[in-house]
């Protein structure tokens, strides 16, 4: 299902795409997946992480599985999303990780 | 029905007779339905009842405990994290395994981290798989104990101890445990008679109970003999508690008129509740990791503060001893200790541990500085091995202390002592730059005889009063003396009449233990005379 909404957005628009470096201390932890996550399910757009920029990539709505990639710090995030708020979605998602998960 | 009697340990004293009542865990009691359809529902309403648990924790919790709470809420509301386990119910799996299989997984890839931090993550996903199962198997459900029960277990947490109703009366019996575990310490505490080891199928403990920990027994379903021999020594041991009780109330002095300083251990405020304070010439331990059970960890600075501040005030005036949080070891504390460690007890526990963590010290520390205007609070370092540890938290205390005073915040610098425990510690007392010392005995023997506390078959060497021991004791006790400072001793050997007499010949004059124990060690010491060369009174 979630492929279909996928190829459908993909006609109009091509996805979204950023990443940023991950700065914290004790990388991406339970609280900031959990911010981070939060943050994400706030958008219609679908949203996509992953540590690679050619995957494998994963809901970014779904805490289990942005934790599951134990990304430490110094890693670099991708994120890609796609929807009609996905340009705000993604500007939001990169600036949380920019500022080291706080506020 | 027939009389079965059963041998174990003694891990509490006392003797009682009432209804088992047995305490099961885990999967075994979960018979399935067959049908997947009821698998995949069973499972699901066992997650909202858990998810319901966790948001009313978190209700209630505050900072880091509401954190970790909050955490584990959204892994669990995360349909991801149970999808592996529905899939197995579809393939005609029971739930109880389904969820079982799934949450191992789940942690495995944690527990094989490079990272500690993601490493101690698995302790959360296996919390939350043990949550979810309790309520799968009823667990959770059947957690009601009636007052004066003969609690079975196989073994059993120290919190869940503390949520039984003991009021009146009832023991603990179980078929595993240690006598050094902390179940067995708050047992001992609260006066609870409790057998351990006893090395039987809990489903064979049925009926009525008849326990004699003072000989390591129980006896179920006893006949007309057990009993008659029951109510004679339930006359003798309330013989034995009124000529303890008169002794309670009295100062403690041995018969050659030595004063002994008698302080109390203690991990709840409530324990207090009742006691006239004039039993005892202070507190000498307050464990505080015990003491917010229900939690996990510790509290915010508020509900900490109201804690000490509340046992300060009991005291009226008598020094109080508080302790650091002393996690890790034998006390993990999910998302502060490390988890995984090949030996926590040589681990990152007590001040390592608090020193590690300096955002959660610092919060105890200002709450126990606060509560330091209400009574004579002291603060205790846990684990100390070398003096440097010790200027480390003078510092973090001086620097909090500080910032109450520029906040206007009413606080007083509490004096800062350390438990010696750490062989390292014991052997250099005299370069420890403290204001008093209480030797942590349990811990002190332990690690002095190589032998765990958490391994039964070797309590023997564990001796808290073997020579070197109380070599070892007695070299604290002159380094003490030298400095001019206060020196103590809390261990369970503490409230031990049998070794009382050789740890007042150590030289030590001050000892801390459980309430309940103060009637017996006073009597004790008034057989005591120090004059002669074995202690014995005439």
């Amino acid at each position: 299902m979630s492929d279909s909404r996928h190829e459908k957005s993909a006609l109009f628009a091509s996805p979204s795409t950023g990443s940023v470096l991950l700065t914290n201390e004790v990388g991406l932890h339970a609280r900031p997946s959990v911010k981070l996550t939060q943050l994400a399910k706030r958008f219609d757009a679908n949203i996509e992480f992953a540590l690679d920029a050619s995957g494998p990539w994963v809901d970014a709505k779904s805490p289990v599985k942005v934790m599951r990639f134990k990304a430490a710090k110094g890693t670099t995030l991708h994120f890609r999303a796609t929807g009609a708020d996905a340009g705000q979605a993604l500007a939001e998602i990169l600036a949380l990780v920019a500022r080291g998960f706080e506020g | 029905m027939m009389e079965k009697r059963f041998e174990g340990r003694c891990a509490a004293p006392g003797i009682a007779l009432g209804a088992l009542v047995a305490m099961t865990s885990g999967a075994a009691a979960r018979v399935a339905s067959g049908a997947a359809d009821t698998e995949a529902e069973a499972l699901r309403s066992a997650i909202a009842a858990a998810l319901a648990d966790l948001r009313r924790m978190a209700g209630q919790a505050d900072d880091e405990a509401a954190e970790i709470l909050g955490f584990q809420i959204a892994f669990l509301e995360d349909d991801e994290l149970s999808a592996p386990a529905f899939a197995l119910i579809a393939q005609a799996r029971a739930a109880h395994e389904a969820w079982l299989e799934a949450m191992e997984v789940e942690a495995a890839n944690y527990k094989s981290a490079e990272d500690e931090y993601f490493r101690a993550r698995a302790t959360d996903i296996e919390d939350i798989g043990d949550r979810v199962l309790g309520h799968l198997t009823g667990a959770a459900a059947q957690a009601e104990v009636p007052p004066g029960a003969i609690v079975a277990a196989v073994d059993l947490t120290p919190s869940r101890f503390l949520s039984i109703d003991w009021s009146q009366g009832g023991a603990l019996v179980l078929t595993a445990g240690s006598a050094t575990s902390h179940v067995a310490m708050l047992a001992r505490s609260r006066g609870i008679p409790a057998v351990v080891g006893l090395g039987v199928d809990l489903a064979e403990l049925q009926g009525q109970g008849l326990v004699d920990a003072f000989r390591g027994v129980l006896v179920v379903n006893p006949g007309a003999a057990a009993r008659a021999q029951f109510a004679q020594d339930a006359l003798s041991a309330a013989a034995d508690r009124s000529a303890n009780h008169a002794a309670a109330s009295r100062r403690a002095v041995t018969a050659d008129g030595t004063p002994i300083d008698i302080r109390l251990n203690v991990a709840d405020p409530a324990e207090l509740d009742g006691l006239d304070p004039s039993l005892c010439d202070g507190i000498g331990l307050v464990r505080t990791e015990l003491m917010f059970h229900g939690e996990r960890g510790l509290p915010g600075e508020e509900r900490q503060y109201a804690a000490y501040r509340r046992i300060a005030e009991w005291a009226e005036g008598r020094p109080v001893t508080i302790r650091t949080l002393d996690a890790g070891g034998d006390k993990p504390i999910p998302g502060l200790t490390v988890a995984g460690e090949s030996n926590p007890f040589l681990g990152v526990r007590g001040l390592r541990l608090s020193l590690s963590r300096p955002e959660v010290f610092r919060v105890q520390l200002r709450a126990m500085a606060r509560a330091a205007v209400h009574g004579d609070v002291k603060i205790m370092l846990p684990m100390v091995t070398l003096p440097r540890e010790l200027a480390a938290a003078r510092a973090l205390l001086d620097a909090e202390v500080e910032a109450l005073r520029a906040a206007g915040v009413p606080a007083r610098r509490p004096s800062l002592g350390i438990m010696v425990e750490v062989p390292a510690a014991a052997i250099a007392a005299d370069l420890f730059d403290a204001e008093f010392f209480s030797i942590g005995s349990n811990d002190l023997a332990q690690y002095v005889s190589a032998a765990g506390r958490d391994v039964d078959a070797l309590a023997g060497l564990a001796d808290p009063v073997q020579p070197a021991m109380l070599r070892l004791i007695g070299h604290v006790v002159s380094a003490a003396r030298e400095r001019g400072i206060e020196v103590s001793l809390c261990g369970d050997a503490g409230g031990d009449p049998a070794a009382i007499p050789a740890l007042l010949r150590t030289g030590l004059r001050c000892l801390s233990m459980p309430p309940a124990l103060v009637g017996a060690a006073k009597t004790a010491i008034a057989a005591i005379d120090l004059r002669t060369v074995d202690g014995a009174a005439r």
